[in-house]
Protein backbone atom coordinates (compact mmCIF):
# COMPACT_ATOMS: atom_id res chain seq x y z
CA UNK A 1 0.00 0.00 0.00
CA UNK A 2 1.19 3.49 -1.10
CA UNK A 3 1.03 5.98 1.89
CA UNK A 4 -1.70 8.53 1.37
CA UNK A 5 0.97 11.61 0.83
CA UNK A 6 4.04 9.83 -1.32
CA UNK A 7 3.65 11.43 -4.12
CA UNK A 8 3.58 8.92 -7.37
CA UNK A 9 3.78 8.70 -11.00
CA UNK A 10 -0.26 8.21 -12.95
CA UNK A 11 -1.07 7.88 -16.46
CA UNK A 12 -4.20 9.51 -17.95
CA UNK A 13 -5.96 9.03 -21.20
CA UNK A 14 -7.70 11.66 -22.40
CA UNK A 15 -9.54 12.81 -25.50
CA UNK A 16 -9.58 16.45 -27.12
CA UNK A 17 -11.82 18.18 -29.75
CA UNK A 18 -9.82 19.42 -32.29
CA UNK A 19 -10.03 23.31 -31.35
CA UNK A 20 -6.86 25.59 -30.87
CA UNK A 21 -5.98 25.93 -26.96
CA UNK A 22 -8.00 22.95 -26.34
CA UNK A 23 -4.53 21.20 -25.04
CA UNK A 24 -3.68 23.69 -22.79
CA UNK A 25 -7.26 24.22 -21.35
CA UNK A 26 -7.30 20.53 -20.54
CA UNK A 27 -3.54 20.55 -18.68
CA UNK A 28 -4.82 23.70 -16.48
CA UNK A 29 -6.74 21.54 -13.89
CA UNK A 30 -3.47 19.03 -13.34
CA UNK A 31 -1.42 22.05 -11.89
CA UNK A 32 -4.22 23.48 -10.14
CA UNK A 33 -4.56 20.36 -8.10
CA UNK A 34 -0.99 19.76 -7.23
CA UNK A 35 0.25 17.77 -9.94
CA UNK A 36 3.16 18.02 -11.77
CA UNK A 37 3.35 17.18 -15.40
CA UNK A 38 6.00 14.80 -16.55
CA UNK A 39 4.65 14.24 -20.62
CA UNK A 40 2.24 14.30 -22.78
CA UNK A 41 2.08 12.17 -25.97
CA UNK A 42 -0.74 13.60 -28.27
CA UNK A 43 -1.81 11.32 -31.60
CA UNK A 44 -2.74 14.23 -33.46
CA UNK A 45 -3.16 12.14 -36.56
CA UNK A 46 -5.07 9.19 -35.16
CA UNK A 47 -8.50 10.51 -34.28
CA UNK A 48 -11.17 8.27 -32.42
CA UNK A 49 -14.76 6.78 -33.73
CA UNK A 50 -15.99 10.26 -32.38
CA UNK A 51 -13.50 12.57 -34.48
CA UNK A 52 -11.32 13.65 -31.15
CA UNK A 53 -7.88 13.22 -30.92
CA UNK A 54 -6.60 10.99 -27.66
CA UNK A 55 -3.85 12.56 -25.72
CA UNK A 56 -1.68 10.13 -22.73
CA UNK A 57 -0.34 12.21 -19.98
CA UNK A 58 2.20 11.33 -17.53
CA UNK A 59 1.86 13.23 -14.17
CA UNK A 60 3.34 13.05 -10.70
CA UNK A 61 1.10 14.22 -7.86
CA UNK A 62 0.61 13.38 -3.89
CA UNK A 63 -1.55 10.05 -4.22
CA UNK A 64 -4.51 12.23 -2.25
CA UNK A 65 -4.83 14.20 -4.74
CA UNK A 66 -5.20 12.23 -7.72
CA UNK A 67 -9.05 11.90 -7.49
CA UNK A 68 -9.08 15.83 -7.37
CA UNK A 69 -7.24 15.87 -10.64
CA UNK A 70 -9.17 14.02 -12.42
CA UNK A 71 -12.54 15.29 -11.15
CA UNK A 72 -10.84 18.98 -12.22
CA UNK A 73 -10.48 17.29 -16.11
CA UNK A 74 -13.79 16.99 -15.80
CA UNK A 75 -15.13 19.56 -14.70
CA UNK A 76 -13.20 21.19 -17.31
CA UNK A 77 -15.09 19.18 -19.59
CA UNK A 78 -12.12 17.28 -20.53
CA UNK A 79 -12.79 13.53 -21.77
CA UNK A 80 -11.14 11.37 -19.02
CA UNK A 81 -10.68 8.25 -20.93
CA UNK A 82 -8.41 5.91 -18.64
CA UNK A 83 -6.87 7.14 -15.61
CA UNK A 84 -3.88 4.45 -14.48
CA UNK A 85 -5.00 0.90 -14.64
CA UNK A 86 -6.66 0.80 -11.58
CA UNK A 87 -9.31 3.17 -12.33
CA UNK A 88 -10.78 2.91 -15.65
CA UNK A 89 -8.33 0.20 -17.09
CA UNK A 90 -10.86 -2.09 -18.69
CA UNK A 91 -12.03 -0.10 -21.22
CA UNK A 92 -13.72 -2.48 -24.14
CA UNK A 93 -15.87 -2.36 -26.79
CA UNK A 94 -19.02 -3.73 -27.96
CA UNK A 95 -21.43 -3.62 -30.40
CA UNK A 96 -25.08 -3.64 -30.15
CA UNK A 97 -28.18 -4.08 -32.90
CA UNK A 98 -31.65 -4.38 -33.04
CA UNK A 99 -34.42 -2.39 -32.39
CA UNK A 100 -31.98 0.11 -30.46
CA UNK A 101 -34.03 3.19 -30.75
CA UNK A 102 -37.01 1.57 -30.33
CA UNK A 103 -35.97 0.14 -27.44
CA UNK A 104 -35.04 3.31 -25.98
CA UNK A 105 -31.23 3.64 -26.45
CA UNK A 106 -30.43 6.36 -23.71
CA UNK A 107 -32.56 4.16 -21.33
CA UNK A 108 -30.71 1.32 -22.59
CA UNK A 109 -27.55 3.43 -21.56
CA UNK A 110 -28.37 4.31 -18.34
CA UNK A 111 -29.00 0.64 -17.25
CA UNK A 112 -25.55 -0.41 -18.31
CA UNK A 113 -24.03 2.43 -16.61
CA UNK A 114 -26.21 1.87 -13.01
CA UNK A 115 -24.26 -1.09 -12.78
CA UNK A 116 -20.98 0.82 -11.06
CA UNK A 117 -18.60 -1.50 -12.90
CA UNK A 118 -19.40 0.47 -16.44
CA UNK A 119 -19.30 3.82 -17.92
CA UNK A 120 -20.45 4.53 -21.48
CA UNK A 121 -16.99 6.50 -22.36
CA UNK A 122 -18.19 6.73 -26.47
CA UNK A 123 -20.91 5.72 -28.47
CA UNK A 124 -21.24 5.77 -32.12
CA UNK A 125 -24.51 5.15 -33.97
CA UNK A 126 -25.51 3.92 -37.37
CA UNK A 127 -29.11 3.66 -38.11
CA UNK A 128 -28.87 3.65 -42.03
CA UNK A 129 -32.13 2.47 -42.55
CA UNK A 130 -34.04 5.03 -40.25
CA UNK A 131 -35.16 4.96 -36.38
CA UNK A 132 -38.01 2.05 -37.18
CA UNK A 133 -35.14 -0.53 -38.69
CA UNK A 134 -32.40 -2.56 -37.49
CA UNK A 135 -29.81 -0.01 -36.41
CA UNK A 136 -26.53 -0.57 -34.90
CA UNK A 137 -24.64 0.81 -31.76
CA UNK A 138 -20.55 0.93 -31.17
CA UNK A 139 -20.13 1.31 -27.67
CA UNK A 140 -16.73 2.04 -25.90
CA UNK A 141 -17.16 1.10 -21.88
CA UNK A 142 -14.93 1.58 -19.30
CA UNK A 143 -15.10 -0.88 -16.42
CA UNK A 144 -12.92 -1.24 -13.32
CA UNK A 145 -9.89 -3.30 -13.63
CA UNK A 146 -11.20 -6.88 -13.04
CA UNK A 147 -14.14 -6.34 -13.32
CA UNK A 148 -14.88 -6.37 -17.69
CA UNK A 149 -16.47 -9.68 -16.83
CA UNK A 150 -18.95 -8.32 -14.70
CA UNK A 151 -19.62 -5.54 -16.73
CA UNK A 152 -20.20 -7.44 -19.83
CA UNK A 153 -22.64 -10.19 -17.96
CA UNK A 154 -24.37 -6.73 -17.09
CA UNK A 155 -24.53 -5.76 -20.87
CA UNK A 156 -25.64 -8.84 -22.24
CA UNK A 157 -28.65 -9.19 -19.16
CA UNK A 158 -29.70 -6.01 -20.56
CA UNK A 159 -29.65 -6.30 -24.26
CA UNK A 160 -31.40 -9.91 -23.51
CA UNK A 161 -34.53 -7.78 -21.63
CA UNK A 162 -34.49 -5.37 -24.82
CA UNK A 163 -34.70 -8.10 -27.33
CA UNK A 164 -30.83 -7.18 -28.90
CA UNK A 165 -27.93 -8.96 -30.12
CA UNK A 166 -24.43 -7.81 -28.31
CA UNK A 167 -21.38 -8.91 -30.47
CA UNK A 168 -18.75 -8.91 -27.34
CA UNK A 169 -14.98 -7.91 -27.73
CA UNK A 170 -12.99 -11.40 -27.93
CA UNK A 171 -10.30 -9.98 -25.41
CA UNK A 172 -13.04 -10.17 -23.33
CA UNK A 173 -11.92 -14.12 -22.41
CA UNK A 174 -8.60 -14.32 -22.49
CA UNK B 1 -4.65 -49.96 -45.38
CA UNK B 2 -7.69 -50.97 -46.91
CA UNK B 3 -10.43 -48.82 -46.75
CA UNK B 4 -14.10 -49.25 -46.63
CA UNK B 5 -16.52 -45.72 -47.33
CA UNK B 6 -19.25 -45.11 -46.18
CA UNK B 7 -20.79 -42.15 -47.57
CA UNK B 8 -20.55 -40.99 -51.55
CA UNK B 9 -20.79 -37.05 -50.93
CA UNK B 10 -18.07 -34.71 -51.59
CA UNK B 11 -15.88 -36.15 -48.79
CA UNK B 12 -16.51 -39.76 -49.37
CA UNK B 13 -15.47 -39.45 -53.13
CA UNK B 14 -12.53 -37.42 -52.68
CA UNK B 15 -11.27 -40.36 -49.89
CA UNK B 16 -11.77 -42.83 -52.69
CA UNK B 17 -10.04 -40.87 -55.50
CA UNK B 18 -6.97 -39.52 -53.32
CA UNK B 19 -6.62 -42.85 -51.41
CA UNK B 20 -4.49 -45.05 -54.17
CA UNK B 21 -2.00 -41.93 -54.21
CA UNK B 22 -1.80 -42.33 -50.42
CA UNK B 23 -1.09 -46.24 -50.99
CA UNK B 24 -3.99 -47.56 -49.77
CA UNK B 25 -6.71 -49.57 -51.56
CA UNK B 26 -10.50 -49.13 -51.52
CA UNK B 27 -12.79 -51.60 -51.39
CA UNK B 28 -16.24 -50.60 -51.20
CA UNK B 29 -18.11 -47.13 -50.88
CA UNK B 30 -21.91 -46.80 -50.42
CA UNK B 31 -24.00 -43.91 -50.42
CA UNK B 32 -27.73 -43.60 -49.18
CA UNK B 33 -28.55 -46.26 -51.09
CA UNK B 34 -26.50 -49.19 -51.87
CA UNK B 35 -22.60 -50.40 -52.25
CA UNK B 36 -20.16 -51.16 -54.41
CA UNK B 37 -17.79 -53.64 -53.49
CA UNK B 38 -14.74 -55.02 -55.08
CA UNK B 39 -11.15 -56.06 -53.99
CA UNK B 40 -9.68 -53.66 -54.85
CA UNK B 41 -13.00 -51.44 -56.13
CA UNK B 42 -12.36 -49.82 -59.54
CA UNK B 43 -12.97 -46.23 -57.78
CA UNK B 44 -13.50 -44.51 -61.39
CA UNK B 45 -16.14 -46.62 -62.43
CA UNK B 46 -17.85 -46.69 -59.26
CA UNK B 47 -18.10 -42.95 -58.94
CA UNK B 48 -18.98 -42.43 -62.80
CA UNK B 49 -21.74 -44.47 -61.78
CA UNK B 50 -23.09 -42.53 -58.70
CA UNK B 51 -23.02 -39.46 -61.08
CA UNK B 52 -24.89 -41.14 -64.23
CA UNK B 53 -27.23 -42.46 -62.78
CA UNK B 54 -27.02 -41.28 -58.27
CA UNK B 55 -26.35 -45.09 -57.01
CA UNK B 56 -22.88 -45.91 -56.51
CA UNK B 57 -23.78 -49.70 -56.44
CA UNK B 58 -25.97 -52.44 -56.12
CA UNK B 59 -25.00 -54.32 -53.05
CA UNK B 60 -25.93 -53.81 -49.55
CA UNK B 61 -24.55 -51.39 -46.62
CA UNK B 62 -24.12 -54.61 -44.63
CA UNK B 63 -22.24 -56.12 -46.88
CA UNK B 64 -19.85 -53.39 -46.80
CA UNK B 65 -19.66 -53.01 -42.83
CA UNK B 66 -19.10 -56.71 -43.37
CA UNK B 67 -16.55 -56.80 -45.73
CA UNK B 68 -13.09 -57.35 -45.17
CA UNK B 69 -11.00 -53.51 -44.63
CA UNK B 70 -9.17 -52.57 -42.17
CA UNK B 71 -10.34 -48.39 -41.69
CA UNK B 72 -13.97 -47.78 -41.84
CA UNK B 73 -14.22 -44.10 -43.11
CA UNK B 74 -17.67 -42.60 -41.66
CA UNK B 75 -18.17 -39.87 -43.99
CA UNK B 76 -21.69 -39.79 -44.15
CA UNK B 77 -23.34 -36.26 -43.40
CA UNK B 78 -23.09 -34.87 -39.72
CA UNK B 79 -26.36 -35.79 -38.03
CA UNK B 80 -27.65 -33.96 -34.46
CA UNK B 81 -28.81 -36.17 -31.26
CA UNK B 82 -28.62 -39.74 -31.69
CA UNK B 83 -25.78 -39.42 -34.69
CA UNK B 84 -26.91 -41.92 -36.85
CA UNK B 85 -26.12 -43.95 -38.97
CA UNK B 86 -22.93 -42.24 -38.56
CA UNK B 87 -22.43 -43.82 -34.79
CA UNK B 88 -24.23 -47.12 -35.78
CA UNK B 89 -21.78 -47.88 -38.81
CA UNK B 90 -18.62 -46.70 -36.31
CA UNK B 91 -19.50 -48.67 -33.64
CA UNK B 92 -20.12 -51.92 -35.66
CA UNK B 93 -16.58 -51.44 -37.53
CA UNK B 94 -15.17 -51.27 -33.84
CA UNK B 95 -16.44 -54.25 -32.99
CA UNK B 96 -15.27 -55.97 -35.79
CA UNK B 97 -12.30 -54.93 -34.31
CA UNK B 98 -11.50 -52.45 -37.44
CA UNK B 99 -10.14 -49.14 -37.31
CA UNK B 100 -12.67 -46.08 -37.71
CA UNK B 101 -11.99 -42.67 -39.32
CA UNK B 102 -14.62 -39.84 -39.30
CA UNK B 103 -15.11 -36.87 -41.41
CA UNK B 104 -18.68 -37.23 -39.37
CA UNK B 105 -19.12 -34.63 -37.02
CA UNK B 106 -21.92 -36.45 -35.41
CA UNK B 107 -20.61 -39.42 -33.31
CA UNK B 108 -17.72 -37.13 -31.41
CA UNK B 109 -19.92 -34.12 -30.86
CA UNK B 110 -23.06 -35.94 -29.44
CA UNK B 111 -22.19 -39.16 -28.72
CA UNK B 112 -18.47 -38.92 -27.55
CA UNK B 113 -18.29 -41.30 -24.46
CA UNK B 114 -19.96 -44.12 -26.34
CA UNK B 115 -17.88 -43.81 -29.12
CA UNK B 116 -14.90 -43.70 -27.14
CA UNK B 117 -16.01 -46.39 -24.31
CA UNK B 118 -16.56 -48.58 -27.93
CA UNK B 119 -13.15 -47.66 -29.05
CA UNK B 120 -11.84 -48.74 -25.75
CA UNK B 121 -13.20 -52.28 -26.19
CA UNK B 122 -12.14 -52.51 -29.70
CA UNK B 123 -8.36 -53.44 -31.44
CA UNK B 124 -9.24 -51.03 -33.64
CA UNK B 125 -8.49 -47.04 -33.00
CA UNK B 126 -10.70 -44.09 -33.50
CA UNK B 127 -9.79 -40.85 -35.25
CA UNK B 128 -11.47 -37.84 -35.95
CA UNK B 129 -8.71 -35.30 -37.72
CA UNK B 130 -11.21 -34.33 -40.29
CA UNK B 131 -14.16 -33.10 -37.92
CA UNK B 132 -12.52 -30.19 -36.73
CA UNK B 133 -11.28 -27.21 -39.22
CA UNK B 134 -10.81 -29.85 -42.66
CA UNK B 135 -7.30 -29.51 -43.69
CA UNK B 136 -5.97 -27.96 -40.41
CA UNK B 137 -4.31 -30.12 -38.22
CA UNK B 138 -6.11 -28.82 -35.78
CA UNK B 139 -6.77 -32.67 -33.34
CA UNK B 140 -3.81 -33.74 -33.96
CA UNK B 141 -1.66 -30.65 -32.90
CA UNK B 142 -3.64 -30.48 -29.07
CA UNK B 143 -2.39 -34.48 -29.27
CA UNK B 144 1.04 -33.94 -29.97
CA UNK B 145 0.90 -31.28 -27.05
CA UNK B 146 -1.45 -33.55 -25.02
CA UNK B 147 -4.98 -32.75 -24.17
CA UNK B 148 -3.95 -31.88 -20.46
CA UNK B 149 -1.18 -28.77 -21.49
CA UNK B 150 -3.84 -27.38 -24.10
CA UNK B 151 -5.59 -24.41 -21.84
CA UNK B 152 -8.00 -23.01 -24.47
CA UNK B 153 -8.85 -23.73 -28.31
CA UNK B 154 -10.15 -20.60 -30.26
CA UNK B 155 -10.88 -19.48 -34.03
CA UNK B 156 -12.89 -19.16 -37.21
CA UNK B 157 -14.12 -23.11 -37.70
CA UNK B 158 -16.97 -22.32 -40.80
CA UNK B 159 -15.62 -21.08 -43.50
CA UNK B 160 -19.08 -19.90 -45.26
CA UNK B 161 -19.88 -17.56 -42.17
CA UNK B 162 -16.57 -16.26 -42.53
CA UNK B 163 -17.08 -15.73 -46.01
CA UNK B 164 -20.07 -14.05 -45.38
CA UNK B 165 -18.78 -11.44 -42.52
CA UNK B 166 -15.28 -10.96 -44.48
CA UNK B 167 -17.71 -9.59 -47.62
CA UNK B 168 -20.38 -7.92 -45.57
CA UNK B 169 -17.13 -5.63 -44.08
CA UNK B 170 -15.34 -5.50 -47.33
CA UNK B 171 -18.21 -4.26 -49.47
CA UNK B 172 -21.08 -2.75 -47.34
CA UNK B 173 -23.29 -5.58 -49.07
CA UNK B 174 -26.35 -6.84 -46.88
CA UNK B 175 -26.05 -10.32 -45.07
CA UNK B 176 -29.04 -11.78 -47.43
CA UNK B 177 -27.11 -10.21 -50.70
CA UNK B 178 -23.68 -11.78 -49.46
CA UNK B 179 -25.15 -15.13 -48.48
CA UNK B 180 -27.36 -15.12 -51.58
CA UNK B 181 -23.75 -14.47 -53.80
CA UNK B 182 -22.30 -17.76 -51.70
CA UNK B 183 -24.72 -19.62 -52.68
CA UNK B 184 -24.21 -19.03 -56.66
CA UNK B 185 -20.60 -19.41 -56.10
CA UNK B 186 -20.71 -22.66 -54.38
CA UNK B 187 -19.59 -21.47 -51.10
CA UNK B 188 -22.98 -21.55 -49.11
CA UNK B 189 -24.99 -24.78 -49.41
CA UNK B 190 -28.94 -24.71 -50.87
CA UNK B 191 -29.66 -24.58 -46.51
CA UNK B 192 -26.90 -22.75 -45.08
CA UNK B 193 -28.44 -22.91 -41.60
CA UNK B 194 -26.00 -24.73 -39.65
CA UNK B 195 -22.98 -22.61 -41.01
CA UNK B 196 -24.86 -19.35 -40.45
CA UNK B 197 -26.70 -20.02 -37.13
CA UNK B 198 -23.09 -21.52 -35.54
CA UNK B 199 -24.39 -24.84 -34.92
CA UNK B 200 -21.24 -25.95 -37.21
CA UNK B 201 -18.98 -23.94 -35.47
CA UNK B 202 -20.46 -25.43 -32.40
CA UNK B 203 -20.27 -28.81 -32.86
CA UNK B 204 -16.41 -28.66 -33.65
CA UNK B 205 -15.75 -26.65 -31.20
CA UNK B 206 -17.49 -29.52 -28.66
CA UNK B 207 -15.16 -32.25 -30.41
CA UNK B 208 -12.38 -30.25 -29.17
CA UNK B 209 -14.02 -29.47 -25.58
CA UNK B 210 -14.62 -32.98 -25.24
CA UNK B 211 -10.95 -34.14 -26.45
CA UNK B 212 -9.76 -31.39 -23.05
CA UNK B 213 -11.66 -32.72 -20.95
CA UNK B 214 -11.25 -36.31 -21.86
CA UNK B 215 -7.70 -36.03 -20.15
CA UNK B 216 -8.87 -34.21 -17.58
CA UNK B 217 -11.27 -37.27 -16.80
CA UNK B 218 -14.41 -34.91 -16.97
CA UNK B 219 -17.17 -36.26 -19.35
CA UNK B 220 -17.99 -35.55 -22.75
CA UNK B 221 -20.11 -32.61 -23.96
CA UNK B 222 -22.66 -32.58 -26.05
CA UNK B 223 -24.09 -29.75 -28.88
CA UNK B 224 -27.01 -28.84 -26.09
CA UNK B 225 -23.95 -27.91 -23.75
CA UNK B 226 -22.77 -25.29 -26.04
CA UNK B 227 -23.93 -21.03 -25.62
CA UNK B 228 -24.34 -20.49 -29.71
CA UNK B 229 -25.21 -17.32 -31.48
CA UNK B 230 -25.12 -17.13 -35.22
CA UNK B 231 -24.44 -14.20 -37.72
CA UNK B 232 -28.04 -13.94 -39.52
CA UNK B 233 -29.20 -10.91 -37.15
CA UNK B 234 -26.22 -8.53 -37.63
CA UNK B 235 -26.84 -5.77 -39.99
CA UNK B 236 -24.04 -4.47 -42.55
CA UNK B 237 -24.01 -0.88 -40.02
CA UNK B 238 -22.48 -3.06 -37.43
CA UNK B 239 -19.27 -4.03 -39.46
CA UNK B 240 -19.04 -0.33 -40.56
CA UNK B 241 -19.07 0.59 -36.96
CA UNK B 242 -16.51 -1.78 -35.81
CA UNK B 243 -14.57 -0.81 -38.86
CA UNK B 244 -13.94 3.19 -38.10
CA UNK B 245 -12.71 1.87 -35.24
CA UNK B 246 -10.21 -0.78 -37.04
CA UNK B 247 -12.15 -3.77 -35.75
CA UNK B 248 -13.81 -6.25 -37.50
CA UNK B 249 -16.39 -9.26 -36.86
CA UNK B 250 -15.91 -12.87 -37.05
CA UNK B 251 -17.65 -15.95 -35.94
CA UNK B 252 -15.56 -17.22 -33.37
CA UNK B 253 -16.12 -20.65 -31.48
CA UNK B 254 -13.99 -20.92 -27.97
CA UNK B 255 -13.22 -24.16 -26.42
CA UNK B 256 -11.95 -25.64 -23.15
CA UNK B 257 -12.22 -27.91 -20.55
CA UNK B 258 -14.35 -25.48 -19.10
CA UNK B 259 -17.27 -25.72 -22.34
CA UNK B 260 -17.75 -24.11 -25.67
CA UNK B 261 -19.04 -20.77 -26.65
CA UNK B 262 -19.96 -19.98 -30.65
CA UNK B 263 -20.98 -16.28 -31.39
CA UNK B 264 -20.27 -13.17 -33.42
CA UNK B 265 -17.07 -11.61 -31.89
CA UNK B 266 -15.34 -7.86 -32.22
CA UNK B 267 -11.67 -8.53 -33.07
CA UNK B 268 -9.17 -6.97 -34.58
CA UNK B 269 -9.06 -6.11 -38.28
CA UNK B 270 -5.79 -7.23 -39.38
CA UNK B 271 -4.93 -9.14 -36.36
CA UNK B 272 -5.09 -13.30 -36.29
CA UNK B 273 -8.19 -14.23 -36.33
CA UNK B 274 -9.53 -11.97 -38.37
CA UNK B 275 -8.97 -14.10 -41.66
CA UNK B 276 -10.77 -13.80 -44.80
CA UNK B 277 -13.00 -15.52 -47.25
CA UNK B 278 -13.40 -19.47 -46.53
CA UNK B 279 -10.59 -19.33 -44.36
CA UNK B 280 -10.23 -21.08 -41.18
CA UNK B 281 -7.80 -20.51 -38.28
CA UNK B 282 -7.33 -22.59 -35.05
CA UNK B 283 -5.83 -20.45 -32.46
CA UNK B 284 -4.47 -23.72 -29.66
CA UNK B 285 -3.12 -22.18 -25.96
CA UNK B 286 -0.73 -23.96 -24.25
CA UNK B 287 0.81 -23.88 -20.66
CA UNK B 288 4.19 -24.36 -21.95
CA UNK B 289 4.13 -23.43 -25.86
CA UNK B 290 2.29 -20.42 -25.38
CA UNK B 291 -0.13 -19.80 -28.47
CA UNK B 292 -0.08 -21.63 -31.55
CA UNK B 293 -1.79 -20.13 -34.96
CA UNK B 294 -2.68 -22.93 -37.25
CA UNK B 295 -4.87 -21.66 -41.00
CA UNK B 296 -6.23 -23.23 -43.90
CA UNK B 297 -8.68 -24.64 -45.86
CA UNK B 298 -11.73 -25.40 -43.66
CA UNK B 299 -13.40 -27.37 -45.67
CA UNK B 300 -14.15 -29.15 -48.96
CA UNK B 301 -13.52 -32.08 -50.82
CA UNK B 302 -9.62 -33.04 -51.26
CA UNK B 303 -8.71 -30.47 -48.05
CA UNK B 304 -11.24 -33.02 -45.86
CA UNK B 305 -9.85 -35.97 -47.52
CA UNK B 306 -6.23 -34.98 -46.93
CA UNK B 307 -7.25 -34.68 -43.03
CA UNK B 308 -8.97 -38.09 -43.60
CA UNK B 309 -6.07 -39.64 -45.10
CA UNK B 310 -3.85 -38.56 -42.82
CA UNK B 311 -5.56 -39.75 -40.08
CA UNK B 312 -5.73 -43.35 -42.00
CA UNK B 313 -1.81 -43.14 -41.87
CA UNK B 314 -1.05 -42.77 -38.16
CA UNK B 315 -2.96 -45.62 -37.87
CA UNK B 316 -1.34 -48.79 -36.38
CA UNK B 317 -0.94 -51.80 -38.79
CA UNK B 318 -3.68 -54.48 -38.45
Amino acid sequence: MSRQDSVTTHTLRLELTDEPGELRAALEPIAEHGGNLLSVFHERGNLTPGGRIPVEVAIDCPASRFGDVIDGLREEGVTVVAADEEYYGEAFRVLLTGHLVDTDLSATLREIERTSAVSVEELSLSAPDGVEAVSSAYLRLGARSGERGIALDRVREIADEKGLTVVEPLEANT
Amino acid sequence: MRLAIVGAGAVGRSVAELAGDAGHDVIGIADSTGAALADPLDVAAALERKSETGVVGDADHADLLAADYDVLVEATPTTLGDAEPGFSNAVAALKRDRHVVLANKGPVAERYDEIRAAARESAGALRFEATVGGAIPAIRTVEDFGPSRVQRVRGVLNGTANFVLSRMAAEGLSYDHVLAEAQELGVAEADPTFDVDGTDAALKGVIVANVLREARGEDALSLSDAEVDGIEALPVSALSLAGDDGRTVRLIAEASADGVRVGPRLVTQNGTLAVTGTQNIVQIETAHAGRLNLSGHGAGGPETASAVLSDVGRLPPR
